[in-house]
């Protein structure tokens, strides 16, 4: 048991370093994550990573990849993260949505996307959830209808919500109902769409958290060809397995202010009796037990590599990241506000320990609780898959769509 | 990467459960458990000694497998499973990591290949009354090589050979090996009755120093960081097991027409204890990891490794019982002894609270120094 790369890793990762050191940026590209200047600084970088062989590691040489392993991957990951690398928009698409085209699309359609998503050139989003249900995808609404031509083509009308990055993708893969006779399931088909079509209007959502990054989108009478389809008609639901599939693997736990960070601060803020609040014993208890969450999340990470490194698959440990990490965040960063006592209200970068960086926290872990996978959700999903537990009594499985019960 | 264990450290998990499975079945726990003459199972004993598991750390010069660490991991591990009802903790994890640690190589010749062999069963006696054990709780003391005082409660202090016993000397605090021979003994009743404890009056014993005069609380330390990781790996074994008793009777139980683990209540309430028990594999094992390797984050490995191994027990342990109704609540079912051993591990090397202290002061000055 150790921690030591094998001879091949560490020679992975010493060429990684290498290139690394000379090619990835040393300065932060600017503060505003939302803003175009950091948009050009992540194509910029994603491109050159491209050129190298880095961008999608795993993937086969031909569409642009590397043919490497998943933990050559992970390693890329672990020394890329040393340096002040640009936002990546293009995780969405290259995590999820690209490899759901590579496994259903035809040839021509692979050749024509593969490369540009690879090297940033084009941006896709993930247009899943809708106003009807997130958690429950397969009761989306949005419909897709033969064109009375003839021509075989497909008219979409309806709308999909929480649409991340939609404001600068140029395509998506949607997921729409082609047949509401049969059962919810049954119903469904997946198709890509070029989000730059007239007929499609994003509108950006304001989150609670005060940024837009996600988005509503309308489809009206928006024309697609059938060759646009992914899978068979009706298979969509299958279809979107395989993109969910990849999205436990896309979605990261969260980052930021852990405790460290909220040492740090405890260290320099005035607790119960004027001393330093690091003394104060509730919060000491409450930092053990966050570090101890975070060393069993890392070490948990470490047993996955360590499958990996060994060619075998890992096992189910690695499902717990988000539900632990998110709620984490969350109580981590409310604590830190009490800490703070009165001060802890104020949510300005120039005046707040960590630039705000616990404020900011607090107002975006609802959200993190939330995407990819409610914490309820992921519940279930260990129950479930992990344990073998009976899934939930399904009160839509027989019934047409057409026929289910809806609400608000 | 390669940070699990090997196959042959997972084939001997595998035997050591093939083995236990044979001869620690839960009616022999609860006869431990029922009858008040039996304060552990000798005859488990004597096959676990024979399995070659009390010497599986212990240098071959020694009389021991001179395996390892690790091996002995995935051996706890097992044994908590199956909350088996012998010394095991006191005798390996405590007493002999003790003399491993700090012990002269007269000690060594005299007490390692006897524990190895299953000769003497051993104990840690340092508390000696309610609270947290200090310098400032120590009467217990020494005078020419004789120990006096009273501990209470040092967990197989009835049925022990040695003990080894924190005491102050000058005024300075020192651990030491005594003979229980001649030592006054009385049994306690406790809240897990499967690991005996007893209250030990020690009226001019002959005790003989373990390391140096006046390392006592630092050595203890030591001693307790070792013996908390290999804890662990018992509470994540337990833990482990109590989630499988929940799983199989929610999958067998019906209420209201359907299995109770059709329903979400019961089905969260598995994959939290799901995320525990895994939080608490991982920090063991980067536990082992460091006490394999003697590496310098021992201290905060252990820690890590205790603090998520109790969390994890004592939630795993409670909620089968939960998940039972009300036969859970019964005698005749074996989910309090899950309970009551969670309880005992828990306590056995200082309470979590306790661990979490040590951990924040360390991670204090590791952050200071860095
Ligand atoms: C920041 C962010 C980014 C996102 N990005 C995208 C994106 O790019 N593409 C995309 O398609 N979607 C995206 N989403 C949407 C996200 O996937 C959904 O919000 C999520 O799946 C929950 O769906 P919902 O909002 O409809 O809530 P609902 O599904 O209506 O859930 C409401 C509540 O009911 C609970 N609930 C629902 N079903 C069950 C059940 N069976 N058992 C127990 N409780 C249940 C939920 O846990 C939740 O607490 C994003 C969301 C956020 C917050
Ligand atoms: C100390 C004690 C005294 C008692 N005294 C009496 C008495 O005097 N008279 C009497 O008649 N009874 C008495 N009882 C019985 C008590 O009412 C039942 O034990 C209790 O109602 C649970 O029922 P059960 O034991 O059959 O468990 P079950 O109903 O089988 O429950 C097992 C588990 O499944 C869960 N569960 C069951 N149904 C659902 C559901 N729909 N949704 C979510 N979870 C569910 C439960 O919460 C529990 O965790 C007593 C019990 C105890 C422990």
């Amino acid at each position: 048991m150790d921690f030591n790369d094998s001879a091949e890793e560490a020679a992975y990762r010493a060429q990684v370093k290498i290139w690394l050191e000379a090619n990835a940026p040393k300065a932060h590209p600017g503060s505003d994550p939302e803003g175009s200047d950091s948009l050009a600084a992540s194509r910029a970088w994603q491109a050159k990573k491209a050129a190298a062989g880095y961008a999608c590691i795993t993937w086969p040489k031909e569409w642009g990849g590397q043919g490497g392993t998943p933990l050559q991957s992970v390693i890329f990951g672990q020394e890329e993260a040393g340096y002040p690398i640009p936002g990546n928009p293009f995780q969405i698409g290259l995590g999820m949505c690209v490899p759901t085209v590579m496994n259903f699309a035809d040839e021509a359609t692979k050749q024509r996307f593969a490369g540009p998503a690879i090297r940033g050139e084009e941006i896709w989003c993930q247009l899943f959830s809708e106003p009807s249900g997130g958690s429950d995808v397969a009761a989306a609404r949005t419909k897709a209808e033969r064109a009375s031509d003839g021509s075989g083509d497909w008219i979409i009308n309806g709308q999909k919500v929480w649409t991340t990055g939609a404001q600068f993708s140029d395509f998506g893969i949607v997921i729409v109902r082609t047949d509401p006779d049969v059962p919810k399931h049954k119903g469904l088909t997946m198709f890509w769409i070029d989000m730059r079509d007239p007929a499609v209007e994003v509108k950006p959502i304001h989150q609670m958290s005060g940024g837009s990054g996600f988005n509503e989108v309308f489809f009206t009478d928006l024309r697609i060809k059938d060759s646009q389809r992914l899978g068979g008609i009706g298979d969509g639901w299958k279809v979107s397995l395989v993109t969910l599939m990849n999205e436990r693997l896309a979605v990261g736990g969260a980052t930021g202010m852990g405790w460290s960070q909220f040492m740090e601060v405890a260290r320099q803020t005035p607790g119960m009796d004027g001393g330093p609040a690091l003394k104060d014993s509730s919060l000491r208890e409450k930092l053990a037990d966050w570090y101890v969450q975070a060393e069993g999340l890392k070490h948990t990470r470490n047993r996955t590599m360590t499958a990996l490194s060994r060619g075998q698959t890992p096992g189910p440990e690695s499902s717990i990241g988000k539900i632990v990490s998110a709620v984490q965040m969350q109580d981590l960063a409310n604590e830190a506000l009490e800490m703070l006592d009165q001060y802890g209200i104020i949510n300005d970068v120039d005046l707040a320990p960590q630039h705000g960086g616990f404020q900011s926290s607090v107002m975006f872990a609802p959200g993190l609780r939330i995407a990819g996978g409610t914490d309820e959700i992921l519940k279930n999903i260990i129950a479930e898959r992990v344990l073998g537990l009976p899934g939930d009594i399904r009160v839509d499985k027989d019934v047409a769509f057409k026929d289910m019960p809806t609400g608000r | 990467m390669n940070f699990d264990f090997s196959d042959d450290q997972k084939f001997l998990k595998d035997e050591a459960r093939k083995f236990l499975q044979a001869n620690c079945p839960a009616s022999r726990v609860r006869k431990v458990l029922e009858d008040d003459s039996m304060a552990y199972d000798a005859d488990l004993w004597k096959s676990v000694a024979a399995q070659g598991w009390l010497g599986a750390a212990i240098p071959e010069a020694h009389g021991g497998l001179g395996l390892g660490h690790l091996e002995l991991c995935v051996i706890a591990e097992e044994l908590g499973r199956v909350v088996a009802p012998i010394p095991f903790a006191s005798t390996v994890y405590m007493l002999a990591e003790a003399i491993m640690l700090a012990g002269s190589d007269a000690q060594k010749a005299t007490y390692l290949p006897r524990i190895a062999a299953g000769e003497i069963i051993g104990c840690l006696a340092t508390s000696e009354g309610p609270g947290a054990v200090s310098a400032a709780t120590v009467s217990a003391s020494v005078e020419g090589g004789k120990l006096s005082g009273v501990k209470i409660p040092v967990t197989d202090g009835d049925i022990a050979d040695v003990a080894l016993v924190l005491a102050k000397e000058g005024g300075q605090a020192g651990l030491y090996l005594v003979d229980m021979a001649g030592v006054t003994r009385e049994a306690l009743k406790t809240l897990d009755p499967t690991r005996d404890a007893a209250r030990l009056t020690f009226s001019g014993a002959r005790a003989e120093r373990l390391g140096g005069a006046g390392e006592g609380l630092n050595l203890l330390e030591q001693i307790l960081d070792r013996a908390a990781i290999l804890l662990a790996f018992e509470q994540t074994g337990g833990a482990d097991r109590s989630l499988e008793m929940a799983k199989e009777y929610a999958l067998e139980r019906y209420a209201f027409g359907r299995t109770i683990a059709s329903y979400q209540a019961i089905k969260h309430k598995l994959a939290d204890m799901y995320v525990k028990n895994e939080l608490a594999r991982s920090n063991a094992y980067y536990g082992a990891w460091a006490l394999n390797t003697d590496a310098s984050e021992l201290p905060i490995a252990a820690s890590a490794a205790r603090i998520a191994a109790s969390e994890a027990f004592w939630f795993a342990s409670k909620e089968n019982i939960q998940t039972h109704g009300g036969i859970g609540f019964t005698w005749q079912m074996d989910c309090h002894f899950y309970y009551r051993r969670s309880r005992q591990l828990s306590l056995v090397a200082g309470a979590p609270r306790v661990w979490k202290e040590r951990l924040v002061s360390h991670l204090e000055r590791r952050n200071a120094a860095a």
